[in-house]
């Protein structure tokens, strides 16, 4: 028989490798040039939509820990977390790097014209601290704060909806949906919030 | 992919015949090449019905992007507003027979057949650019035959101020309509002088063959000046007017998509620049091309718009 902790380990692996498994798909059509017509834009279109999925399952977690009252969904909170901001910074990656080609004037030109760019990059600088303090030394010394800085993720998640919903021409189906999910998510933790906050 | 050209990449004149045939030959390598990475429904490699269709004037010498390419990219929103999609939900589209239906101001409406409109309009094949309003492009071989020549036929009156362009409308087969994502039927237009100047191609082919399906198949608009959306697919009505049409992507979004929709890199989208372009087919590592104004077509069409704002009727 495993041991409980040698079973969860090995469900953390099994995961982690799912995970990453669109990045490596990705990756592979890319050294294989099977990204189509506009690589990039296959490249940059399927980092955001995987961190947008990470977010939504990330933000899922806690719901689903309050709903089923188990524990376990916290166990892959951090992870989960971590692989959204991952597929952030490729989407981010693949816009300064192989889209605007590394050029600042490109950079100046295009960026301040459009607002979805703008709330894109305002999304990431809002994902980028709960990155760098996901460690359990950072939770530790930042105590209640970390809950408090961590909540922001909400935030991330709707500026993620609106950059996806400002960037679309007239399909609004998508980003919709993800601005649904979220808002939902959303509303099951003030709604936990309030009941709280009434029974003491 | 595609090699930075100067911004004269026009030839007015037409491609001596061992060019064309030597063209042929690249395209044909290209095709078979990339046969093994393609999709199979995506391609006849082998360039088909219009291969021995003559090059016609204002056909640019650029090096022309992949077909699979073009038929694997498409805005086709009658059918998805994906892409890839459209191209395998456009193979249900009947194509022949095929009526266009003549209307408005003009001497001799009525219903005509696609095949007795062809007859009247000897073909040619023209390499035109083609920029999409999302900031792509491409570089096709279309054929097909002048626009004005056509619509001349057709004794348009002195009322005729603009002609505009109706899609087909039938939601059973064009799934895409079935949401309301644009106001069906898709409709474009131009202003008289525009449809009669030599640039606007009325296509029915591309790449020496027919059009698919996906990319307008039997009958599209191209209007290599302007973004891609002005170029309408599918069409099955044209009507003169004196009024100025009220186009399918001017009603979802007035602030965005004029009338005129001119290929402006000074004219930023409110959403994004116009300014570069990223060239269909090229590498991850291709930096993005500088957009031409009027797509390097403006020594021909930019006395169109004289004293116009171009940054008010965009």
């Amino acid at each position: 028989m495993l041991s409980l902790k040698t079973k969860w380990a090995a469900i953390k692996v099994i995961v982690f490798v799912l995970a990453l498994t669109p990045f490596l798909l990705l990756t592979k059509a890319a050294i294989y040039d099977q990204l189509g017509a506009n690589p990039i834009e296959t490249l940059h279109f399927g980092f955001g939509d995987w961190a947008l999925r990470f977010l939504c399952i990330g933000l899922a977690l806690t719901p689903l820990k309050i709903i089923s009252k188990q524990s376990w969904p916290t166990r892959f909170r951090r992870m989960i977390g971590l692989f959204a901001f991952f597929y952030a910074l490729m989407h981010f990656l693949v816009f300064i790097v192989l889209d605007l080609s590394l050029s600042w004037e490109a950079f100046k030109d295009e960026v301040p014209k459009s607002p979805y760019i703008l709330m894109g990059l305002l999304t990431f600088l809002l994902l980028l601290p709960l990155a760098v303090t996901s460690t359990k030394k950072m939770q530790k010394s930042l105590g209640r704060r970390w809950l408090k800085l961590h909540s922001l993720v909400y935030v991330a998640g709707l500026t993620a909806s609106i950059h996806y919903l400002w960037l679309v021409k007239a399909d609004y189906s998508e980003p919709l949906l993800y601005a649904g999910i979220i808002s939902v998510l959303l509303a099951i933790r003030i709604a936990v919030y309030w009941r709280k906050k009434y029974k003491t | 992919m595609l090699i930075k050209t100067k911004s004269d990449v026009l030839s007015s004149e037409i491609t001596d015949r061992a060019v064309f045939e030597a063209r042929r030959e690249f395209i044909k390598s290209a095709t078979v090449l990339s046969a093994g990475l393609m999709m199979p429904d995506l391609g006849q490699a082998e360039p088909g019905k219009y291969k021995e269709v003559p090059i016609g004037p204002y056909s640019a010498t650029l090096p022309v992007t992949a077909r699979e390419d073009v038929a694997g990219y498409t805005n086709y929103y009658e059918f998805s507003t994906n892409k890839q999609d459209s191209t395998a939900l456009a193979k249900g589209l009947k194509t022949s027979p095929w009526n266009v239906e003549i209307s408005g101001e003009v001497e001799k409406p009525g219903v005509y057949q696609l095949e007795d409109i062809l007859k009247d309009n000897p073909l040619q094949e023209r390499i035109y650019r083609f920029r999409c309003v999302e900031a792509w492009s491409m570089v096709v071989p279309w054929i097909g035959f002048p626009l004005g020549e056509m619509l001349k036929r057709f004794k348009p009156t002195s009322k005729a101020r603009f002609v505009e362009f109706t899609t087909l409308f039938n939601p059973d087969v064009m799934v895409g309509q079935r949401s309301s994502v644009l106001a069906w039927p898709y409709v474009e237009g131009l202003r008289m002088d525009e449809a009669m100047h030599p640039l606007a191609l009325m296509v029915t082919g591309m790449y020496g063959d027919e059009l698919p399906n996906q990319n307008g198949a039997p009958l599209r608009l191209i209007v290599p000046w302007k973004y891609g959306f002005k170029s309408i697919k599918a069409i099955v009505k044209i009507r003169f007017s004196e009024t100025m049409p009220e186009t399918a992507w001017y009603k979802s979004a007035p602030s965005e998509y004029g009338f005129y929709a001119n290929v402006n890199p000074e004219v930023p989208h409110p959403r994004w620049s116009q300014s570069r372009e990223r060239v269909l087919g090229s590498s991850i590592f291709t930096p993005k091309r500088t957009t031409e104004k009027f797509n390097g077509y403006g020594e021909q069409v930019a006395s169109l718009y004289s004293g116009m704002d171009l940054s008010k009727y965009f």
